[in-house]
């Protein structure tokens, strides 16, 4: 059974409809990589996913039991099975990043906060942050608070992570060292959604890649055949507009 | 000095105490509880549950009102509204009553000046993360907003200290109101409201000064985080 099935996901506000009807399943240790123009709902539907924006019809089930969005405790529980890293990282500005990684496990998980902590270390440590604990948001570059954000969404033990756009607002010097996190994840076998237009990272480290644009799912395919040989057009010519960057 | 021998006793003095203790009293209870109760009713404007929306109606209506009246009109409401349901209350507590009323108003909108400039993106970390309504106002929330409220808030209480001058007008021996009352005795208007303008100096001055220097603390701290 799949892990993750998004059935007829639709979701915006008035006559603008952001996603249009969406349907995608994801196994465990699945990595699907969505890719398409921006507007094209890949990070509303991760948002909506996590249940950080409303959908207006459709489901979302987990290991097949469907989800309820309007429930605190469904929620809560989703939260502590599906994470997310967000574009801008989105760190806790007032803590340290060790104390980012730890408060929600200490908080919503209530794990003990001598065990939260050694696993926060180790965390860090296996961001490459062992050096910087004890820093501040403010004092790490964009792709360590990357990292710190990648450590903070380890540190729930998600059985399903969500990357959206991890490196669209790095320098593009740090862009790699928070590619290399992400390609140490995925050899652990941790189930992923992956929003990104680092495209040959995408073909690398995918299992799937979707190509969606104007809310829906326009074609899904292993990695090779999508950016080789797309069956749909929309996303013929997609390729083609990368290609000649 | 005419009325000098009035002005240089014991009981004078003790009298002045009395009313910058009453002054300091109004002002400091007023305002906390004012500072407690305007940030329920900010928590409460910046909340989104649907089943709140009457309570948050009504919060914008009692913040509107009060801010919008002037404090003497409200001491006399408060007055009037005691005298009908609880007479025996004393003066200094229907004008401690008033001062709440008119601090809770404008400081609910400091607090949610100061929430209101965390990021939206800092919530959506927070729920993403599963942490309850409580922890996010409490440990994300509020250590990120006290920078913006602090300031704006101590200045308040700093210009409230004189605004409560008008709690003479219900009969509240306060500070402007003693003065008065030594002047009347026979005391030199010189020595009598020289003596209050020494006091309401010695009141506000370390608590604009504490406010100053909370605010560079503030300001340095952020100015760092800012600098890698």
């Amino acid at each position: 059974m799949a892990l993750l099935t998004i059935a007829d996901l639709t979701a915006g506000y008035g006559g603008a409809p952001i996603l249009n009807g969406v349907s995608l399943t994801a196994a465990r240790g699945d990595i699907i990589s969505l890719i398409g123009p921006s507007g094209s709902g890949k990070s509303t539907l991760l948002r909506v996913l996590m249940g950080l924006t409303p959908a207006n019809g459709g489901q979302v089930l987990l290991d097949g039991v469907a989800v309820d969005y309007a429930s605190k405790p469904a929620l809560t529980a989703l939260r502590r099975r599906m994470t997310m890293v967000f574009q801008q990282y989105n760190l806790f500005q007032n803590m340290t990043a060790l104390a980012n990684v730890c408060l929600a496990p200490v908080r919503a998980l209530g794990v003990p906060e001598a065990q939260a902590e050694a696993r926060g270390r180790e965390l860090l440590a296996r961001v490459g942050l062992a050096d910087h604990l004890h820093k501040y948001p403010a004092q790490l570059s964009g792709g360590q608070q990357q990292r710190v954000a990648i450590a903070r969404a380890l540190a729930m033990q998600p059985d399903i992570l969500l990357l959206d756009e991890v490196t669209s607002a790095l320098d593009p010097e740090r862009v790699g060292e928070v590619l290399d996190t992400v390609r140490d994840l995925a050899a652990t076998g941790i189930t992923m959604v992956i929003v990104s237009h680092e495209m040959a990272f995408v073909r690398e480290i995918s299992s799937a890649v979707v190509m969606m644009d104007a809310g829906r799912v326009i074609e899904r395919g292993p990695p090779a055949a999508m950016f080789t040989t797309p069956a749909q057009p929309r996303t013929q010519a997609f390729m083609r507009a990368i290609i000649r960057h | 000095m005419a009325g000098a021998d009035a002005f240089f006793t014991a009981d004078t003095a003790l009298f002045l105490v009395q009313a910058l203790g009453r002054t300091l009293l109004m002002t400091l209870i007023g305002c906390s509880i004012g500072l407690a109760l305007g940030g329920a009713l900010a928590v409460l404007r910046g909340s989104r549950a649907p089943w709140l929306a009457p309570a948050r109606g009504l919060a914008a209506l009692y913040i509107e009102t009060f801010r919008r009246l002037p404090f003497l009109v409200i001491l006399m409401l408060v007055l009037f509204c005691v005298q009908a349901f609880a007479p025996d209350l004393a003066l200094i507590g229907v004008a401690t009553i008033a001062v709440t009323l008119a601090a809770s108003a404008y400081l609910s909108e400091i607090v949610r000046a100061g929430l209101e400039s965390v990021p939206q993106a800092q919530r959506d970390s927070a729920a993403m993360l599963g942490l309850s309504w409580l922890d996010t106002l409490r440990l994300v929330m509020l250590p990120q907003a006290w920078g913006v409220i602090l300031p704006p808030a101590a200045a308040f209480m700093v210009m409230f200290i004189k605004d409560t001058a008008l709690a003479s007008q219900i009969g509240v021996v306060e500070l402007a109101f003693a003065g008065k009352i030594l002047v009347n005795k026979g005391v030199s208007p010189v020595l009598g409201f020289g003596a209050v303008l020494i006091l309401y100096a010695l009141l506000s001055w370390p608590l604009g000064r504490a406010a100053k220097a909370l605010e560079t603390l503030l300001e340095n701290r952020r100015g760092a985080a800012h600098h890698r």
